[in-house]
């Protein structure tokens, strides 16, 4: 579904990626982990189109076809999803107009008809109970006013109604409370299918005790240095990521 | 009688004067004494101030001798128009039935009787008209707020004008439906037009009050137009201007609210297109308690030109002003807000804010604008703020990153900065309807005004 092949991107002149190689198979999930700054987010919004890198190396291709060339808006089209580490504000724009123009835009890149009122109003209830997400948000501005926690069970709202095949979550468990990320967890993990894939990205292991991956994945300074099965984050956990500094700098 | 007959090397200032004077009693004869008894002060107010010079204090970014200077009939005497009201005008506002009132190139059009008096003893009709049957009440009102701030451009109009719209509301009344007043421009050859309004609200009487700015042919025009308000101890008005013109016109517009104690205003004027808009809004709490509400919104795109000017005057303690303004410029067009608060000596317990945000879509779009404060008591609350910035690239991207296309993206946010001004429109169907109307000027979907079959308002 996706591959990245030594993916190497700059942003202003300095080289965060530095050669990434990744596959992600329909119905796995994939963590990615690593200490700040190791390039996780800018992986995440590299797959997902924001051009505030340069691309220097390498490729992304998703079903095979080259991800790169794309606008965001066809990369979401084609079934891919980022859950944001900082949600966006939009004063102005109202949840139900800008989910039900997303969704119709999806709709209409699968030939589909644009969704009834009425049957949207039915998925968003239907959609809010799954993350348990209080319905008046959803008459709000996106985003506007929300807390942190609510601005989070708002992107796997999202991410429920849009139903992508690959989705990329950036730190959705950062500033959750255990109720919260139990709720998230509990979301991602309802819209799970054989046929979808998830990228979880993190910097702890405790999202993981929800969401069980297949693959943990470790990013440090740019470069996968570790991938393993899920025990991999226990050992983080354990260990810390100090062992990563000297195991690369010894490199 | 045209402009051309004058000679043509005079300066435009010059050339309006001898017009004048070669023609005042053509104006004079047709006229009323209410109006006419101000026309020798302001003939000598105009020769003093003359058109406001371009890159003088007031009038940075206009050049409105230059306006003047392109050949226009003054249209002094209202030519015989074949005008079928039924024909090219249907309100398309739903919900909302008005009593409604015509202006044809600045003379009040008459549709059964050139003033319409309701059983409340509310007046709405022609000015000239008005101050032929009701000369004491027009006279009490007329020219008297129009004066707040010394301008030019207002003697002139005071020196010319014959017609308009005048609105009368006595005393603790509320007529039973919306008033709209319809500027329509259309004629064969260019023309100069100086209407003048009038809108009288007395104590504790409430109106609710439409205006729509049109132009139904393409020759150019040049509109120099004021309209007074005056707003009684306790009366509340909602006005809601509209402005669509096309891009050969150019329409100055003085609006003058005069506030007693404890009255309430809220005025809107959104600016939907036209070609040269300079907005004056003058404001004076005189009574205490008052309450001012004034917001403001333009789209221009190609080489359009929008200027809001406002003016708001704190004479009296315990007032509150608001003043809210929005502009979303496109291609190369300009726009220009220079906004006051001025707060007079005593007036304490002031509280005025004022904001003004706009959006540059291209790198050629050009905003100036310059909040000002003129504070001369101690114990007030005055802020100010003002913005220039394009649309939000984080919001962009997350907009797209759910699958909206950059076209649409684009659109919504600029929706959602636009009807942020159009919540101040207490009337919902109006606010919806205008909501439509920036919907479409935005999408480039609004047909050209001088075809416009006035579906609009």
């Amino acid at each position: 579904m996706l591959v990245i092949r030594n993916l190497k991107a700059k942003i202003e002149g300095k080289e965060i990626l530095k050669g990434i190689d990744l596959e992600v198979k329909p119905g796995e999930v994939h963590a990615i982990m690593g200490p700040n700054g190791s390039g996780k987010s800018t992986l995440a919004s590299v797959i997902a189109g924001r051009d505030f890198a340069e691309i220097t190396e390498g490729e992304v291709l998703f079903d095979g076809e080259n991800l790169l060339s794309m606008p965001p808006e066809e990369r979401a089209r084609r079934g891919i999803f980022l859950g944001f580490q900082y949600p966006v504000e939009i004063p102005g724009v109202s949840m139900v107009n800008f989910l039900r123009t997303a969704l119709n835009e999806h709709r209409k890149y699968k030939g589909l008809d644009p969704v009834s009122a009425s049957d949207f109003l039915k998925l968003m209830r239907q959609k809010a109970e799954l993350v348990e997400m209080d319905s008046q948000l959803t008459g709000r501005s996106v985003n506007e006013g929300f807390s942190g926690g609510e601005k989070k069970r708002n992107e796997i709202f999202q991410m429920a109604v849009l139903e992508p095949r690959l989705a990329i979550l950036d730190e959705t468990d950062s500033g959750l409370d255990i109720d919260a990320l139990r709720i998230v967890a509990r979301g991602v993990n309802k819209l799970r299918s054989p046929q979808n894939a998830t990228i979880l990205i993190t910097h702890y292991q405790r999202l993981l005790d929800y969401i069980v991956p297949d693959y943990v994945h470790v990013l440090y300074n740019g470069r996968i240095v570790r991938s393993a099965g899920k025990e991999l984050a226990l050992e983080l956990e354990k260990m810390g990521y100090e062992w990563l500094k000297e195991e690369s700098e010894a490199l | 009688m045209t402009m051309e007959t004058i000679e043509k090397d005079l300066l435009p200032d010059e050339k309006l004067t001898a017009f004048y004077e070669a023609n005042n009693q053509v104006i004079l004869s047709a006229s009323s004494d209410v109006l006419n008894h101000h026309r020798t002060k302001a003939l000598e107010n105009f020769r003093k101030l003359g058109l406001p010079k371009y890159r003088s204090e007031d009038y940075k970014y206009l050049d409105v001798p230059a306006l003047f200077r392109k050949e226009y009939t003054n249209y002094i005497t209202p030519g015989r128009i074949e005008f079928q009201i039924d024909d090219i005008f249907r309100c398309d506002v739903p919900a909302l039935d008005t009593h409604y009132a015509i202006l044809l190139n600045g003379f009040y059009h008459d549709h059964g009787g050139s003033l319409l008096e309701l059983s409340n003893g509310v007046i709405v009709g022609s000015l000239l008209e008005a101050s032929r049957r009701y000369p004491e009440l027009v006279a009490r009102h007329y020219n008297r707020y129009a004066g707040l701030k010394e301008e030019g451009l207002v003697s002139l109009n005071t020196l010319f004008a014959r017609d308009g719209i005048f609105v009368y509301v006595p005393a603790n009344t509320t007529p039973d439906k919306p008033i709209q007043l319809i500027n329509i421009q259309m004629h064969e050859i260019p023309l100069l037009l100086q209407y003048r309004n009038l809108i009288i609200l007395e104590e504790n009487s409430t109106a609710e009050i439409i205006v729509c700015d049109h132009t139904l042919s393409p020759q150019p025009f040049l509109s120099n137009a004021v309209t007074e308000i005056y707003a009684g101890a306790g009366a509340r008005l909602n006005y809601t201007k509209m402005q669509n013109q096309h891009n050969a016109s150019a329409l100055i517009n003085h609006r003058y609210i005069y506030q007693e104690r404890e009255s309430h205003v809220n005025s809107t004027a959104v600016t939907l297109h036209g070609g040269i808009v300079r907005n004056n809004l003058f404001v004076r709490m005189a009574g205490e308690g008052g309450t001012n509400i004034s917001s403001g919104l333009f789209l221009t795109d190609q080489g359009q030109h929008v200027d809001n000017f406002t003016w708001v005057e704190h004479a009296a303690p315990h007032c509150e002003s608001r003043q809210f303004f929005k502009g979303i410029l496109d291609d190369f067009s300009s726009g220009a807000f220079s906004g006051r608060i001025v707060v007079k000596p005593g007036a304490q317990k002031t509280n005025a804010y004022q904001k003004n945000n706009n959006l540059l879509l291209t790198n050629d779009a050009r905003m100036n604008t310059r909040p000002q404060l003129e504070i001369y008591a101690d114990d007030v609350k005055c802020s100010h703020g003002a913005t220039v910035g394009q649309l939000d690239k984080d919001a962009m991207f997350y907009l797209r990153s759910r699958g909206i296309g950059y076209e649409e993206a684009r659109f919504l946010l600029m929706f959602a900065f636009a009807n942020e001004v159009l919540a101040n429109i207490p009337v919902v169907p109006l606010r919806a309807r205008i909501a439509d109307l920036v919907n479409k000027r935005l999408r480039r979907e609004l047909s050209p005004c001088n075809s416009c079959p006035m579906h609009c308002c």
